[in-house]
């Protein structure tokens, strides 16, 4: 770009500095008080999808090139550290394969769990400190900054020190006792709480029975439907790191409601629960939608932090998609396996992706 | 403007002059790549850097550790660079299926049976061992120590306490007394720490070892009997009831947490690889007055072999002092310098014994006269996709229990991984 103005200047460019440079341009134009018509002319239209160029051949490339590259290693033999991408007999069967393992069951399970409940503690503990902190209470800009550090650290260091904090010997079941809610749960004739944490392989709530009532193919099913308790801990470090995230989206969102709507709310007699309820919150609502996309393909994605923090958990209680498609592909070498699973993870992820752009693209 | 063009230019000037001098001393250096990064491990490995620098002065070694245990972040660099025809000019794996399946197989690694002839190693490595690293006849490793992965390790005075007394051997039915007189004097009589999932792993390992014998292993692995046997699920059904005698945080705990647990006299006995002996010698234990061990319950006459060795790579950039590396750690020197520390037994059978503690005197022994056998958890008896599968069933089965399913999930990872047909 320097060099082109400097030629500009001296004898007349090949590309139009007008489109090309246009600050610099301007300076010319006082200047010398004219601007030179080039040979060769390019309108914003014809010009703009050469700049794209580079960036484009590098996204095609990089991104969709590579996942064409997934889909047919899927499809392919590749089940050893040896590459053969030929095509695997009958089409499909590494999918068929994967989707009878009772692992990947379990996954599919953690995905959904882990997703529901974090995006809906994170989301709703950070509308929360985002209203207190909007109220101006005292140290306000205090509190947002420690609600929002944790955001700043990485997972991995996220997943270790809940993974001690969660350690059913060594960890918060001390505190149980120490502060004396054991001894109180004792004397109220009830067990001492021991819980079991990370290392708890039941799981609550199971569907099993119900939906197995509906669709015969449950029964089947070798792990049960339902919320393991494991993944409980995984949830709260979690949603421990990322509500500074969503307290800060709705910080800026608040900010961006007029105050005349509050006072017009108050006008008319509205209290000031219901100035909440009924018109704050509900004009909040592209930020929520945006915050829980976010959220959502974090948690689609989610990896370090589990890998760091359990694992793949005591029966699967806590393994998700990544963590099966690092083992399948690094640790057994079966890289159709992993790179199948990667594609199911990308199709996942483009469930909540795809109808957002498609519908913020059509506002535009 | 000529400075735009000029610039580059002297950059590639740079980097052609940067590469002549380093092509020139290329034989002067020596790539190992490996994952001994951890106290006892880094102090082996140097052992075996000093020994060759010894005998082949003058060489400078790149020492390529990638830290994790077991190699788990080691191996994809691994693979990368080997894909990549960027191999180093020698890497740490174990041998049978490791070797031959991965790196033989698919071509990283030239034959180095004239090193074996020429250092007279034919009669001092026992015949099964170089089998082990044979493919058509023809030995690709070299190793540098030979870890035993059917160990059952006891606290002694515990146990004494309890009257429990533990022979040269135990059986299954042995075990399970002891346990229960544990269980009543409100002992926790099994210490797992399988929260990499290994652990529990081998405990099946030595299990389905002790149920089916040393003949019917190979046969297991070799695909001439099905994982769909009765004796497997026996041992399936004696593994799951082990594991009632476990500790109930096994899940949380590491191997060396489990063994610590033994030690501090919380729990009684643990299942690992002699490994676990460093951790007992570390906290300043004695051989069978602290701690004791007996073969895993019914593995008596078996050696279940987890070891280390070096091939060399086709296409080293430093094949001579590559060559040269393999014949240093064979040799008695190294052997002798590297096992002491890292726990392990020579390969040889002619070292100098007085150099080693009561208990690798005793694995000494065993080794010399037992059936040495592949361990299938620490990827010599079969693929990576069998022992990953072999994993995820232990997973699943650690919760649910079921012996069926079991079975089956392994019939069904010895045909994805050609084991059987």
């Amino acid at each position: 770009m320097k060099f082109v103005a400097g030629d500009s200047a001296s004898q007349g460019s090949h590309l139009s500095p007008a489109a090309a440079a246009p600050a610099t341009t301007l300076s010319h134009q006082a200047s010398r008080g004219q601007v030179k018509k080039s040979r060769f002319h390019f309108s914003d239209q014809s010009l703009a999808p050469l700049l794209l160029a580079p960036a484009m051949t590098l996204i095609m490339i990089f991104v969709y090139v590579f996942i064409a590259v997934t889909v047919w290693v899927s499809l392919s033999r590749w089940g050893t550290l040896r590459v053969n991408l030929d095509l695997r007999e009958p089409f499909g069967a590494t999918y068929a394969q994967m989707f009878s393992m009772p692992r990947w069951h379990a996954n599919l399970r953690n995905v959904v769990v882990f997703t529901t409940l974090f995006l809906s503690l994170s989301i709703s503990m950070g509308l929360l400190l985002a209203l207190c902190l909007d109220r101006r209470l005292i140290g306000h800009t205090l509190f947002r900054n420690v609600f929002l550090f944790p955001y700043a650290l990485s997972f991995i260091v996220t997943g270790i020190v809940w993974r001690w904090i969660f350690n059913p010997e060594t960890g918060i079941n001390i505190l149980l006792d120490v502060l004396g809610i054991n001894k109180l749960m004792v004397a109220m004739g009830g067990p001492a709480l021991h819980p079991g944490w990370t290392t708890d392989p039941s799981v609550i709530f199971s569907l099993n029975s119900w939906l197995g009532a509906i669709f015969p193919a449950v029964k089947g099913l070798s792990i049960q439907l339902g919320i393991p308790v494991a993944m409980i801990p995984v949830v709260i470090a979690a949603a421990w790191q990322l509500t500074g995230f969503a307290m800060s989206m709705y910080i800026a969102g608040l900010a961006a409601i007029p105050h005349d709507l509050r006072e017009a709310a108050r006008i008319d007699g509205a209290s000031e629960i219901q100035t909440y309820t009924k018109v704050i919150i509900p004009l909040l609502r592209p930020v929520t939608v945006s915050t829980a996309i976010i959220l959502g393909h974090v948690s689609l994605k989610i990896f370090d932090l589990i890998f760091a923090m359990t694992g793949v958990g005591p029966g699967f209680a806590t393994d998700v998609p990544g963590i099966f498609v690092f083992d399948q592909t690094f640790k057994a070498t079966r890289y159709n396996l992993g790179a199948a699973a990667s594609v199911i993870m990308l199709l996942l992820v483009s469930i909540i992706i795809v109808p957002y752009l498609w519908s913020s693209l059509r506002k535009r | 403007m000529k400075k735009h063009i000029c610039s580059p230019l002297i950059g590639l000037a740079i980097i052609f002059a940067a590469q002549f001098p380093a092509s020139a001393e290329n034989n002067q250096k020596l790539e190992v790549f490996s994952w001994w990064t951890s106290g006892g491990e880094a102090a082996a490995l140097d052992a075996l850097f000093q020994t060759y620098k010894r005998q082949y002065p003058g060489i400078e070694i790149i020492n390529a550790t990638v830290a994790g245990g077991g190699g788990s972040a080691a191996r994809p660099v691994l693979q990368t660079r080997l894909a990549g025809g960027n191999p180093p000019d020698t890497w740490q794996t174990h041998p049978g299926w490791e070797l031959l399946g991965q790196y033989v197989e698919a071509g990283y690694c030239l034959p180095i049976g004239d090193i074996y002839k020429s250092e007279g190693w034919e009669k001092v490595v026992p015949q099964q061992l170089i089998d082990l690293l044979s493919r058509n006849g023809k030995p690709y490793a070299v190793l540098c120590g030979i870890h035993r992965g059917n160990d059952l390790w006891y606290n002694k005075k515990l146990l004494d306490k309890n009257g429990i007394t533990v022979g040269d051997s135990m059986s299954f039915d042995e075990f399970f007394a002891a346990c229960e007189k544990l269980k009543a004097a409100g002992i926790t009589p099994l210490a797992v720490g399988d929260s990499g999932i290994w652990a529990t792993a081998q405990l099946f390992e030595n299990t389905l070892l002790g149920t089916v014998g040393p003949d019917a292993w190979k046969a297991l692995f070799s695909g001439k009997m099905s994982f769909d046997d009765p004796k497997v699920k026996q041992a399936a059904k004696t593994y799951g009831r082990m594991l009632d005698y476990q500790n109930p945080d096994h899940s949380a705990l590491t191997w060396d947490q489990a063994t610590k647990a033994v030690m501090e006299g919380r729990c009684a006995f643990t299942s690992m690889g002699d490994w676990a002996h460093g951790e007992f010698t570390k906290a300043n234990l004695e051989d069978n007055k602290d701690f004791g061990w007996v073969t895993c319950p019914g593995t008596n006459g078996a050696f279940i072999i987890v070891a280390d060795g070096f091939p060399l790579a086709k296409g080293a950039p430093h094949s001579e002092a590559a060559t040269d590396w393999l014949k240093s750690i064979g040799s008695k020197e190294a052997q002798e310098a590297f096992n002491p520390l890292k726990g392990s037994i020579p390969v040889r059978t002619d070292v100098d014994k007085s150099k080693f503690g009561p208990y690798l005197q005793w694995s000494m022994q065993s080794f010399s006269k037992d059936a040495l056998l592949p361990s299938v958890v620490h990827g010599e008896a079969a693929p990576a996709a069998f022992q990953q599968a072999l994993n995820d069933a232990i997973t699943q089965f650690v919760v649910d229990k079921n012996a069926e399913a079991l079975s089956a999930a392994l019939v069904q990872a010895a045909k994805d991984s050609n084991i059987a047909k």
